[in-house]
């Protein structure tokens, strides 16, 4: 090879953040969509009654939660991971062949994955285990697209020139580790076609049907503690792993405290594993979980907070930074709104809050504050920071990104405030009696009574699809931008009017 | 002693192990900082901040082989 410099390669973190951008668009689309149908039924038969099978509800809503965790968050994470894990490392990925190799095979493999789980959700071939929908092939699939990503991280780990591990390189391992863990356990399950009935007969159902090996509660407690450690191991970790790189080098300030990072890392850690049982309270579950659940929920503030702080901390002293520039504003609301998540969550893990608030609305509200506030914000500011370092180009433009982050804010306010009315309405109507007993309402009337609240959510996700629009069309022009030089890309990121 | 007594003296201990192993993190990561050749926590953020291709790594790989 002739003497070039050695430098970064983004290849393969290009890759993903197209398809964090694409599948981006797909999931808030359906989620859009799925909130009209739910403020005005009639949208489910939108296309005719020939194909309601297509666009009814509850078709669509797993399409809608796969396609922004599995594929917006995952693929974020993923263009973050190829792009941060090489830096802090110091190695890059053309010194290796073979992870160069590894790298591009997770991405095609994620590809066929993706391609495999849009076609059978709409089919409606599912397993019906809520964030596990997949049948036994995919699953078989998604758990070889997972070994490649470990296989991505510990190859790059050991070929580093960089000895100690930079905190957000805990996180991507933890999330790793974490996932594997949950995933293998939760999608236990047998191929129905393996399988004998009491009549003798086997070979059931069709190839890819499959049951879940536990049955009953245990179903329910594994089911859970999958589905709250999806959200610590998919929603929380690696998102931590993201500010914690972008934000200390978009503003050029130190972390406030390293020491607290790695203090709350590991709190993070022992904690979530415990607090599953916040999803089942008053459920089958023996009470001692229930009540370990609520604990640990409690307690969970203490490192999520530890985190959130530390990074707010970071602008100490710079806060003309915030104001003046909006990158830093996604991720400083964007620890805001984990703040408020976390501080929410525990609330609602307490017994008698839960009482109220389960099964309602306020649930989807606490939910959204998370995923839309604290997760797609972040995503959207790691991609908006590595675009020009990837195309070397400036940010196409800065107004751009003023208006989508004004428009989307509004948009995540709509939707968690109308959720929590909603929510609390439709927890007191429920539970509401008179001195003997009889419910006061019928379902049908919180159903009338929270028909605005359901159009006010729907304008919220719209702003907020809208608003993601914005960036992906500021992502598109930033590719032809005006080109920069190295140095402009020091801290703050270039950006053109 | 029957099994729920023994849950609720282990359910103790555990507690107490935990909140000693906490604080003897805590104090190990604040009393290991700089002096005595300990690690400065504290210059790690700088993996971030210094981090293109030809930056000197905080703590170069190297330092194994010439200890
Ligand atoms: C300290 C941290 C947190 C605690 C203690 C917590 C607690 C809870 C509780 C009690 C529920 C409701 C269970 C029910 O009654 O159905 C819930 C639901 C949920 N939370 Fe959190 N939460 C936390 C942080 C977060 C964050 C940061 C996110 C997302 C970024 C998030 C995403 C979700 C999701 C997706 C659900 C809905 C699960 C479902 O029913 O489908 N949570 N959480």
């Amino acid at each position: 090879m002739e003497n070039r410099p050695l430098e970064y390669d983004y290849t393969v973190a290009k890759m993903f953040m197209f398809t964090t951008i694409a599948l981006g668009i797909v999931g808030m689309l359906i989620g859009v969509i799925l909130a009209f149908e739910l403020a005005f039924p009639g949208v489910n038969t939108i296309l005719g009654q020939g194909l309601a099978e297509f666009t009814n509800y509850s078709r669509l809503r797993p399409l809608h939660t796969d396609a922004v965790i599995f594929g917006f968050t995952l693929s974020g994470i993923w263009a973050t991971w190829y792009y941060v894990g090489q830096r802090v490392l110091k190695v890059s990925m053309a010194e290796s062949g073979f992870l160069m190799f590894i790298g591009k095979l997770h991405f095609v493999l994620y590809m066929v994955v993706v391609v495999a789980v849009v076609a059978s959700l709409f089919l409606g071939i599912t397993t019906s285990k809520e964030y596990a929908e997949f049948e036994w092939p995919i699953d078989i699939a998604v758990v070889v697209v997972w070994v490649l990503f470990g296989v991505s991280i510990f190859g790059l780990i050991g070929i580093r020139r960089e000895k100690s591990l930079y905190i957000s390189i805990w996180y991507y391992i933890a999330t790793f580790l974490g996932i594997a863990m949950l995933y293998l356990f939760n999608n236990m399950e047998i191929p129905t076609m393996l399988a004998t009935n009491a009549a003798g007969e086997s070979g059931i159902g069709n190839w890819w049907h499959s049951v879940s090996m536990y049955a009953g509660t245990n179903d329910a407690l594994v089911e859970w503690w999958y589905g709250h450690n999806a959200v610590a191991f998919g929603f929380t970790v690696p998102i931590v792993a993201m500010i914690y790189y972008f934000l200390p080098k978009e503003s050029g300030q130190a972390i406030y405290s390293y020491k607290l990072s790695l203090l709350s890392f590991w709190g993070l850690m022992f904690v979530y594993l415990w607090a599953g049982g916040h999803h089942l309270l008053y459920s089958t579950v023996p009470d001692w979980m229930q009540t370990m659940g609520s604990i640990f929920s409690v307690i969970l503030i203490l490192p999520s907070w530890g985190s959130a702080i530390n990074m707010l901390l970071t602008m100490k002293g710079e806060w003309q930074q915030v104001a003046a520039s909006p990158l830093i504003k996604f991720m400083v609301l964007g620890s805001t709104f984990y703040m408020f998540s976390t501080l929410e969550g525990p609330i609602q893990a307490i017994k008698s809050v839960n009482a109220i608030a389960h099964f309602t609305d306020w649930i989807v509200g606490h939910v959204h504050d998370g995923t839309l506030g604290w997760v797609g914000f972040m995503i959207m500011a790691a991609l908006y920071h590595m675009a020009p370092r990837v195309f070397k180009r400036e940010i196409y433009s800065k107004s751009l990104m003023v208006s989508q982050f004004w428009i989307q804010t509004l948009g995540v306010v709509l939707y968690f405030t109308s959720m929590w009315i909603a929510g609390i309405t439709q927890g007191m109507m429920w539970r509401a009696h008179d001195e003997f007993g009889n419910l006061a309402y019928s379902f049908i009337d919180t159903v009338t009574v929270l028909h605005p609240y359901y159009a006010i959510r729907g304008v919220g996700g719209l702003l907020y699809l809208v608003g993601f629009l914005m960036f992906a069309y500021n992502i598109y022009k930033t590719m032809s931008a005006r080109p920069v030089e190295e140095s402009e890309l020091q801290n703050a990121s270039p950006m053109g009017a | 002693m029957n099994i729920a007594e023994l849950q609720a003296y282990g359910y103790f201990a555990l507690v107490l192990l935990l909140v000693v192993v906490l604080y003897s993190y805590i104090y190990h990561l604040y009393s290991t900082d700089k002096k005595k050749g300990g690690h400065d926590y504290e210059k790690f953020s700088n993996m971030a901040l210094n981090d293109d291709i030809g930056d000197a790594p905080v703590s170069p790989m190297s330092d194994d082989k010439e200890k």
